[in-house]
């Protein structure tokens, strides 16, 4: 069959075997002012190792733009540029489709380079959807976009986003004596999105860096599959969610442990629910409540056991109720509509 | 080989062809050889577009061609694209342009050689597709390099002249090619089309040298800067404006030098001002009119000439006033409003009386014209009506500031 997409040869970056393992080089590095126990900052130290030398990266505005760009004092040790708020998708496809042609017409030298755009969840989930969703259609172009979800623009004063989970308290959100619960929205599925939405995309997946090793291995797939990709972070923030800041990597777990924030990839199409998740789904291990990860963050200090209750509902909705659990809110109905036979 | 020495002797000949504005534009991207070329569609620009389809599903063309789903990533990816080292093109009509207006605020502060086609078409609401020159004046203040141009061939040339100067180490901004909907986007004209080798000769190689974002060259592009720097950032930008008129210069006579085609002062043409009484000025393709209807008038004995203002910005503001110091009164036509402006003027009318302010020389009055909004068309006997009160203003005879021209009563 005639080949209608020319893909560039990517860099081979083979999964990191264990923490031990890993280079010592850091590309992100010193002279960052993001907060103490900031997930996001990790997240980007993880990212640059994870890509390693050879790589271009763009940020979209938010916080890992303004806190670890000052003048005069960047982190960043590999190419870095800033791109819009809604950007991350065009930035991406502009820098990969610049490389490819002058490659092609050997105006720069012939070598696999990794793109990287990353966004917040405002400049993802909101403003930059349109933009990520066509850079997943371009196919040959390389490149991965990746979100860093805060679950607020937490950069601008904790405003919520279309990624804030329900009844959180923002400072657009924020209770008062007549209305308890100002944010009436469901958190976007921005990866399942992306995943059902865009067919020639090789690789979506969900990652939290609590789960460092699972991350890292997750973005170097993304760079090494060729063609547009999409990660989503769920980073904790302690600012905007309102936690002391040493229980950061916690608040991470008990997402995940929870069932509030599900790990998996769609690699090739192929879904697999990953990690933690993996075994919850598998009954290997028990969800813990959602009151254990709620009540731990000031941001839901304002909850009734009502309130609790009715985000636990939705949660065991996913689980229980989705056809992919976790994953795409299209509903089974086993006696109505039984899935197909295998 | 046969088949080189036919490819030699193409790529050395001149030809000539009858083509459209946007289509004279598509063969100067293809003569530049640009890298990154993204389109969207909106009436009238993007025709320029639909050429470039053709020049790269046939082969006369290697660039990557990509389709965006709005004009903000339009100009984002080129813009992306420029900060690697691409020569890039780009272009919209309109609210296209205005709903871009993000990407182009940062695509001059990031000292990004970005060359664009404006197809000029009316804002909405409501809807026109005919020209009115707001939509590229919205970026006047912004560091664009802006330009405005009235026949096909006029456009081919400006379009090379736009890469020459804009990709210059010594300016790095971007540069707005204005050509005026469906009267130069959508007309044919006989252009002549430069050979490869004579483009190749006046084009140096896009060189993003100190600035390229790539690994070889690890940079941090466009931090925060705040109260610290950003003062003296603008400064920079406001520095290679500055030098733009200079390297504008070169450029034009090196493409005299090269092509064998002059176009005298790069900035504004004079039409018919060697003895003219008064002048008529405007931008874009009122030249034709103008011109008709001032062959009239001299018919009458009435020494009526015109001033075409090409660049924009830079505005060449010091040799404009030394020019028009010459006539009794001064009659600015512009396709474009201001509305609270002093005087309730159109934008080029006045920056034309700011010009003159600051002149040594003789200072005549400046009316104003406001016509050929949506589209209208600018007829002789419109074009008549204003040589008459800017010759009243000339006898001394007070006349409004500004005037609607053509407007339904």
């Amino acid at each position: 069959m005639a080949t209608y997409i020319q893909i560039d040869p990517t860099q081979k970056l083979e999964p990191f075997k264990s923490v031990k393992k890993l280079p010592l080089e850091e590309y992100f590095t010193s002279g960052h002012r993001t907060c103490q126990g900031c997930e996001s900052a990790l997240v980007m130290k993880m990212m640059a190792k994870a890509a390693g030398p050879r790589s271009i990266i763009l940020g979209s505005t938010g916080c890992m733009y303004v806190a670890n760009t000052t003048y005069y004092s960047t982190s960043w040790v590999v190419p870095w540029m800033h791109t819009q708020l809604g950007s991350s998708g065009s930035a991406a496809l502009g820098t990969s489709a610049a490389l490819k042609v002058l490659m092609r017409k050997g105006k720069i030298k012939n070598e696999p380079i990794n793109v990287i755009a990353f966004c917040g969840d405002g400049g993802g989930a909101d403003m930059g959807v349109g933009a990520i969703s066509a850079t997943l259609t371009h196919a040959e172009y390389n490149s991965l976009i990746l979100m860093y979800d805060n679950e607020s623009y937490a950069n601008t004063d904790i405003q919520l986003s279309g990624s804030t989970p329900w009844g959180a308290n923002t400072t657009f959100s924020s209770p008062g004596k007549m209305k308890r619960i100002m944010h009436r929205r469901w958190k976007k599925n921005m990866a399942g999105m992306m995943a059902a939405g865009h067919p020639e995309c090789k690789y979506v997946a969900t990652i939290c860096m609590s789960y460092g090793l699972h991350g890292m291995n997750s973005i170097r797939k993304a760079l090494a599959i060729g063609g547009p990709t999409f990660i989503h972070s769920l980073d904790p923030c302690p600012k905007g969610w309102d936690y002391d800041p040493y229980l950061s990597h916690e608040m991470g777990e008990l997402a995940v442990n929870s069932g509030v924030w599900p790990l998996y990839e769609v690699e090739n199409g192929v879904l697999r629910l990953t990690g933690r998740t993996e075994q919850i789904a598998a009954g290997k291990i028990r969800r813990v409540p959602v009151r254990d990860y709620l009540l731990k963050q000031g941001r839901f200090a304002h909850f009734t056991n009502d309130d609790i209750d009715y985000f636990q509902s939705k949660v065991d909705d996913m689980w229980e109720k989705w056809l992919i659990p976790g994953v795409i809110p299209f509903r089974k109905d086993v006696e109505a509509d039984p899935p197909p036979a295998n | 080989m046969a088949t080189a020495t036919y490819v030699e002797e193409q790529r050395s000949i001149d030809k000539t062809a009858l083509i459209t504005g946007s289509e004279a534009i598509a063969v100067a991207c293809k003569l530049a050889d640009v890298d990154v070329i993204t389109a969207y569609p909106i009436r009238p620009y993007d025709t320029v577009m639909q050429y470039i389809c053709k020049l790269v599903a046939n082969g006369e063309m290697d660039c990557e061609y990509i389709v965006a789903e709005g004009e903000h990533s339009q100009f984002e990816i080129v813009k992306h694209a420029c900060a690697c080292g691409a020569r890039v093109f780009c272009g919209s009509s309109g609210v296209g342009w205005m709903y871009a207006m993000e990407a182009l605020t940062v695509t001059p502060a990031l000292r990004i050689p970005m060359v664009a086609m404006v197809g000029n078409r009316a804002l909405d609401d409501p809807g026109a597709f005919g020209v009115e020159h707001n939509d590229a004046l919205a970026v006047r203040d912004l560091g664009w390099q802006l330009v405005w141009v009235d026949n096909a061939q006029e456009a081919l040339d400006t379009a090379l002249i736009a890469y020459r100067v804009s990709e210059d180490r010594r300016i790095f901004l971007p540069c707005a090619i204005s050509c005026d909907g469906a009267f130069l986007t959508h007309s044919q004209a006989l252009v002549k089309i430069p050979s490869q080798e004579k483009v190749n000769q006046f084009l140096p190689r896009y060189n993003r040298a100190d600035l390229l974002l790539h690994p070889d060259n690890p940079i941090t592009v466009a931090p925060q800067g705040n109260e610290d720097w950003v003062m003296e950032i603008r400064r920079q930008n406001y520095a290679a404006m500055e030098r733009s008129s200079l390297v504008l210069k070169e450029a034009y006579a090196d493409f005299d030098r090269i092509f064998g085609r002059s176009y005298g002062n790069p900035f504004f043409e004079e039409y018919e001002t060697d003895d003219a009484d008064i002048v008529l000025m405007g931008m874009g393709t009122l030249s034709t009119p103008v011109k008709v209807a001032i062959r009239q008038m001299r018919k009458e004995g009435k020494r009526v000439g015109f001033v075409r203002m090409r660049w924009f910005r830079p505005f060449a503001a010091a040799e404009l006033a030394k020019s028009l110091g010459r006539f009794q009164a001064v009659g600015v036509i512009d396709r474009d409003y201001s509305f609270g402006s002093p005087y309730m003027s159109g934008v080029l009318t006045t920056e034309v009386r700011t010009a003159l302010y600051s002149a040594a020389g003789p200072k005549p009055p400046v009316l104003g014209f406001i016509a050929g909004l949506g589209g209208r068309e600018v007829t002789v006997p419109d074009v008549q009506r204003v040589a008459d009160s800017v010759y009243q203003a000339a006898d001394g005879k007070s006349q409004p500031l500004t005037q609607w021209i053509g407007l339904r009563e």
